[in-house]
């Protein structure tokens, strides 16, 4: 069968089989790491490119359509523009710093993409504190846009820095307990494992109310932490022109925003990782035909196209929702979302030692 | 390792500001170039934090000294500038130029022309406001509604150019009526925009006006009191958001107003919201406006006969109209010559501008967006 796993295999025995073993891994550590390079390029073009299709639908406008069959080509476009268009230093800014964090942005979105399953079996590193890792390397982001804001010596570049610091620490503790819930329903951080744990049933499903809680919750957690709209305050484009990736152009800019979109892409695999069963087939438990059938779908299209879906979610919510005011938006985290999460996180724990759920 | 650069912390300290700089505070320049401000106008924002302190407008960058150019300008070419004041009520600058000329002249404007006149005001109030409610929304972050407002300003744009020949600076109106008679399609055209209007208008309310991030965002910010609303001199419906009566239309009634059956919208609340929903309900009356007349323009002239050269009697002459924005005024003097001695316009951008500072001390960045959104600013109207 044609699968990732099934190629990442017949590498894996080719390799073995000429090389010994130390040059075998070596190489498919560069593998892997050029893997990860393209696969953020390519995801930031694609999600580019549906961006502006979904915006254009929902503008009822048709969107761009010159560049290549039905504009479908205009995000490589946009890429060569950007890479041959200068990448300016303004006079006054910190230098190292300034160039630098587009840098983190991109390291940081690349690490993000490690721990996550793309396919059964597929998995570039499946370490056992998954999940953890990602909350904790997912922080990092803030770093990078703190440096931006502060090294571009503009205000608006400063302001927009300060807003998204305040917000990604915020958010990051309803996200986090979002994700506890159901860490407490599996009892493992491995994601491979949790993945498992949901062979019978997504825990969107299995975890009742606290779960489907827990799902909006980091639905809007996580929209809050990719800096996206209604929380776009780090931008902000008609209060700080465009935050604090103001004062940057070319490819420097480019590399905050293919790391956004990845970012998006990131958190959204997670939820479906986490939510909706990751590359599991959707299964109802006593129809054995349809489950048969659900089977016959490649693990990758479960996958990709759970994530592709939560990722529409959000785009729908940028192209929907008016921003908020600073003051709201941590009221929002602060007042309601985090005591909200809170005693569902116990709740789902009550649940976890009764045995409540499936 | 912040360091200011110098020309620009002179330009905004040396001003006379009134607030003095404190622990803490900075002043940012909001504009000329600024994706919010919708043209070319400068605010020096004193801040502290998120929480504004100061806004301070500059004008002047797209001074154009309409007003001078006019003195040169006989009575049927100066009209033709005025659209470039209120680019978005080009029509209504019209009228109310058209007003002055006919107030010196003693002529009176045929019937038809009259109804016309008022159908073309009001199409072109309730396009300004389309684009002011996608503009406004767009200044909060959400930029559908952009798109929606224009689906039906297109329409109108049709109308206009098919009757006028032009889409956004018509030029239509003339001392004594308008320049040629409507096209035939006129009322058909004016019938199906009201169909499609009324077809997607909740549109809007579903978008925006219910959205309950809008909400928070719009109720109680940008709070101006009635007496505040009087003293500053806004019109339009920022003062109407106010309680303050002030339509032009409903108490120096011009051309058939008085004749016809529509509201003055009035809001108690003056705050964001108030203003939202006056020109919401505006865009109502102005389509209860159009209804009455779309099937009644009498038949007869659509210009009254004029001499060639035009010469306005010595004296002045003042008169005022409701634009989509408030009140203009047109004043002329006259020393009996074919072009005006002296030429004064009192536009509502002005006046309305005048109570940002007043309105945005002590609230967030964000709302002064919001604010200005909400006083519907168009940067042409206020420089002239």
């Amino acid at each position: 069968m044609w699968s990732f796993s099934y190629i990442a295999n017949e590498i894996h025995e080719w390799l073995s089989k000429t090389f010994n073993p130390t040059w075998t891994l070596i190489i498919e550590m560069v593998l892997a790491g050029v893997a990860v390079i393209g696969l953020f390029a390519v995801l930031g073009l694609i999600l580019v490119i549906m961006e502006r299709k979904v915006s254009a639908w929902i503008q009822i406008r048709l969107g761009p359509n010159r560049v290549g069959p039905k504009g479908m080509m205009q995000s490589m476009a946009d890429t060569v523009k950007l890479m041959v268009k200068e990448g300016l230093t303004p006079t006054g800014a910190d230098k190292i710093m300034f160039n630098v964090a587009p840098v983190i942005a991109m390291i940081v979105a690349m690490l993000l993409l490690a721990p996550i399953a793309f396919a059964k079996n597929f998995q570039l590193w499946d370490l056992n504190i998954g999940v953890l890792y990602v909350s904790c390397v997912s922080s990092l982001m803030v770093i990078s846009i703190l440096m931006a804001g502060w090294s571009s010596n503009n205000k608006y570049s400063l302001l927009g820095a300060m807003r998204s610091g305040a917000q990604i620490v915020s958010y990051e503790l309803s996200a986090g307990l979002s994700i506890l819930t159901i860490i407490v329903f599996t009892g493992d951080l491995q994601m491979s494992k949790i993945i498992a744990s949901q062979k019978t049933g997504w825990w969107i499903f299995k975890g009742h109310i606290p779960a489907l809680i827990a799902f909006i919750t980091f639905l809007i957690a996580v929209t809050a932490e990719t800096n996206r709209a209604p929380f776009d305050l780090a931008e902000a484009e008609s209060e700080l022109t465009a935050g604090f990736h103001t004062e940057y152009s070319g490819m420097k800019f480019a590399l905050f925003f293919l790391a956004e979109y990845v970012n998006v892409f990131i958190v959204c695999a997670i939820g479906a990782t986490l939510f909706l069963g990751g590359w599991m087939p959707f299964h109802i438990s006593t129809w054995t035909g349809f489950n048969h059938v659900m089977d016959y779908i490649p693990s990758s299209i479960w996958f990709f196209g759970k994530t592709f879906f939560l990722i529409f979610v959000i785009m729908w919510f940028r192209w929907t929702f008016p921003r908020l005011r600073i003051d709201q938006l941590l009221n929002l985290e602060w007042k309601y979302l985090l005591p909200i999460s809170m005693i569902n996180l116990l709740v789902a724990t009550l649940m976890a030692m009764m045995g409540w759920h499936f | 390792m912040y360091k200011e650069p110098e020309i620009l912390s002179n330009y905004a300290l040396g001003s006379n500001s009134g607030v003095s700089l404190g622990e803490g505070d900075f002043q940012i320049n909001f504009g000329p170039q600024h994706p919010a401000t919708h043209g070319v106008l400068h605010l020096v924002i004193t801040l502290n934090g998120e929480t504004i302190k100061k806004v301070e407008p500059h004008l002047g960058y797209i001074h154009r000294s309409i007003e001078k150019m006019c003195e040169s300008l006989t009575y049927r070419q100066f009209i033709y500038v005025t659209s470039r004041m209120d680019y978005l009520s080009a029509h209504i600058n019209n009228h109310a130029c058209a007003l002055a000329v006919e107030k010196g002249l003693q002529v009176e404007v045929p019937a038809r022309a009259q109804v016309i006149r008022v159908l073309m005001d009001e199409l072109t109030r309730i396009a300004s406001h389309e684009l002011w409610w996608g503009a406004m929304a767009m200044d909060l972050g959400a930029f559908t509604p952009f798109f929606h407002a224009f689906r039906e300003r297109e329409s109108i744009n049709d109308i206009m150019e098919e009757t006028c020949g032009a889409r956004l600076t018509m030029n239509y109106m003339v001392p004594g009526g308008v320049m040629h008679d409507i096209h035939p399609n006129f009322q058909k055209r004016v019938k199906d925009f009201l169909q499609l209007y009324k077809r997607k208008i909740h549109e809007y309310d579903e978008l925006v006006t219910g959205n309950i991030i809008f909400q928070n965002r719009m109720k109680g910010i940008g709070y101006l009191s009635a007496e505040d609303a009087v003293s500053y001199g806004c019109s339009g419906p920022a003062a109407r958001g106010s309680g303050v009566s002030s339509d032009i239309r409903k108490i120096y009634p011009y051309e058939i107003y008085d004749k016809l059956e529509f509201d003055e919208v009035l809001e108690t609340a003056g705050d964001s919201f108030a203003r939202y929903m006056v020109r919401i309900k505006e865009m109502h009356q102005s389509i209860r406006i159009i209804e009455q007349l779309i099937d009644n323009i009498p038949e007869g002239d659509f210009q009254a006969k004029t001499k060639n050269v035009l010469k306005l009697p010595k004296g002045d002459f003042y008169t005022r109209v409701e634009t989509a924005r408030g009140e203009l005024g047109v004043y002329i003097v006259s020393e009996g010559g074919t072009t005006p001695y002296r030429i004064k316009f009192r536009s509502p951008g002005f006046s309305n501008l005048s109570v940002l500072d007043h309105m945005a001390r002590g609230s967030k960045i964000g709302d002064l967006v919001a604010m200005m959104g909400t006083l519907d600013l168009v940067i042409p109207d206020i420089d002239r």
